[in-house]
């Protein structure tokens, strides 16, 4: 047997290549460093971040290449998810800073991990067979397990970090499992031919079975209910540093693994995903907006907000229409934005011995820091989708999606759950302006490049949502 | 003869009994790493059993990714065990109750 070997096509995958290498340089590179110098670390990851992002953006305009014998797919799909997810990893570092210092996790683990977290989603974005999507979701699912149980001294933290372990890889089970079965009757582990062997497959029994534990498995990585078990604990119990990066670049990981499964590779099967999807959807549009009612913790109230976000997202990805794909990326990309500022708020807030993490520790907010309480408001707004904000615009167009598709009902749901979510953001605004803070009156006293970054991150909720139509037509672009 | 049909018969067994040990467990903490284990186990059992069946490389290549991935899966999973037996003293699933709502 003769053994041939090429070497593969590397100029797509540099980004992800320089980021591996900036990520060992750094774990070493801290060895040498004393807490006094921690702030090297920090510059270090921020500028690997730019690299990265730099690189990505020189591909930016290149036609859409695999390379690696297929595992590996560069479309504008991925380089525009990627740019996000690169943009927000580099946000929350900049957030972060002070609360790591303030809960004695300013260690280089924190940057080191964040970092292969972040390959990994990169990894998964791009990866088109299943051995690359399922080492991208590992990688930054076990980078994302051991940052959520960072504060070794804290037990709520380190009872999360066990929770979301044990969900998760019971998540990966299920998804492990479908793709066995997959493999097995398709009989290859490549999505593009997987796509070609569904075009002319019959749905029997077996293929509704695998199906089923890969939209449980994908179901588990996004949140959506009845899966969602995790998100309320994970969400609650980890450093916020870590809470602000879960909430942010894994969604869009999450989103690209559907599009890669279940679009890319499934696309025919769309009547035997779609009502899955379907029935997703209501519940976590539904229970998301309900609980997140009876919830005083901020973070945890977000959480549920995220539960009910990943069900409007699937609105626009049940549709299975090129146009509901772009409203879904809109919508991932857009919630990307919020999130990082709610969460990233709370950290700005958040001093030594202070979570910030109530929604009363926001009460007379406006009266302490008007300008931070103003950016919270276009937060707010702009989760419950308060015309002229991005989150208007995002619902709008999944709805919109959802309705072409005929689901009709589930178009009428979603209005009615998002009516119902708008209590409890408003609620939020109302503490802010209205309520007597109980304490003392305490000022944001989060850093320079902080505040600055954080009016960035809330302006653009405003900004985007007036002008619509630049980040829609990226999506157009990437999808279609 | 032994043939697809009793091998994907046994992975599905494994699997069935390690997604039935995650819910019907309700004492310790490194059962519920076991099961995880045994889950990945089952997969394996699929994917060589398909690969041995379809004459087809790739599924037993992607059964070393899954073993190495596990490997590293456990590390990290006994590393958070022994933080969560640090602060709490206990790893009875019963205790992991601190947050509600």
């Amino acid at each position: 047997m003769e053994m041939t070997f090429s070497t593969p096509d590397m100029w797509p995958v540099l980004p992800e290549i320089f980021l591996l290498g900036m990520a060992c340089i750094i774990l070493i590179a801290d060895l040498f460093f004393d807490e006094s110098r921690r702030i090297w670390t920090h510059w270090l990851t921020l500028g690997a971040l730019a690299g990265t992002a730099w690189l990505l953006g020189g591909q930016m305009g290149d036609p859409a290449v695999t390379t690696f014998g297929g595992m590996y797919v560069a479309d504008t799909m991925a380089r525009v998810l990627k740019l996000v997810a690169v943009a927000a990893t580099a946000v929350v570092l900049i957030y972060s800073q002070d609360y790591l210092k303030s809960r004695e996790i300013y260690q280089g683990e924190y940057y080191v991990l964040m970092l292969t977290a972040l390959l990994g989603i990169m990894v998964m974005i791009s990866g088109s067979n299943f051995v690359s999507l399922y080492l991208g979701l590992e990688l930054q699912s076990l980078s994302i397990y051991a940052l959520v149980a960072l504060r070794r001294n804290d037990g709520v933290a380190s009872e999360a970090g066990m929770k979301y372990f044990v969900l998760g890889a019971f998540a990966s089970g299920l998804l492990l499992y479908g793709m066995s079965l997959l493999y097995g009757m398709s009989g290859t582990l490549d999505i593009a031919e997987l796509a070609r062997w569904t075009a002319s497959a019959d749905l029997n029994a077996g293929l509704v079975m695998a199906l089923g534990f890969v939209v449980a498995g994908l179901a588990f990585k996004l949140g959506a209910v009845p899966f969602h078990m995790w998100i309320p604990d994970v969400y609650d119990g980890a450093p916020t540093a870590v809470t602000v990066f879960i909430g942010s670049a894994p969604k869009l990981a999450s989103f690209a693994l559907f599009m890669r499964l279940l679009v890319d590779g499934m696309q025919d099967l769309h009547d035997a995903w779609q009502p899955l999807l379907a029935g997703l959807a209501l519940l976590s549009m539904g229970i998301g907006a309900i609980v997140a009612i009876a919830q005083s913790s901020l973070k945890r109230m977000l959480a549920y907000s995220t539960i009910s976000h990943v069900g409007f997202l699937l609105l626009g990805i049940l549709a299975g229409t090129e146009q509901g794909y772009q409203a879904a990326m809109y919508y991932a990309i857009t919630y990307v934005i919020m999130a990082t500022a709610g969460f990233g708020m709370i950290l700005l807030l958040a001093r030594a011995g202070f979570e910030a993490d109530r929604i009363d520790d926001f009460a007379g907010l406006n009266r302490r820091s008007p300008w931070f309480a103003l950016m919270m408001l276009f937060v707010m707004f702009g989760m419950a989708g308060v015309p002229p904000f991005v989150g208007f615009y995002a619902k709008f167009a999944v709805i919109w999606a959802a309705l072409d598709a005929g689901y009709l009902w589930l178009a009428v749901a979603a209005v009615i759950f998002s009516v119902v979510s708008a209590y409890y953001y408003l609620r939020v605004v109302k503490v802010m302006y209205f309520d007597e803070p109980a304490g003392e009156l305490l000022r944001l006293q989060a850093a320079a490049d902080a505040r600055t970054v954080m009016s960035v991150n809330a302006g653009l909720i405003l900004l985007l949502g007036v002008f619509p139509g630049t980040l829609m037509s990226l999506c157009v672009a990437a999808i279609g | 003869m032994i043939s697809l049909y009793h091998y994907l018969t046994l992975g599905a067994v494994l699997f069935s009994i390690a997604m039935a040990g995650f819910f019907l467990n309700r004492k310790n903490v490194i059962v519920l790493l076991m099961c995880v284990e045994m889950m990945l186990l089952a997969v394996n059992m699929n994917f060589v059993a398909f690969s041995r069946y379809l004459d087809d490389m790739a599924g037993q290549v992607f059964v070393f990714f899954i073993l190495t991935v596990a490997a590293a899966e456990a590390a990290i999973g006994l590393a958070i065990l022994v933080v969560l037996f640090r602060n709490r003293a206990s790893i009875n699933v019963e205790d992991m109750d601190s947050m509600k709502g």
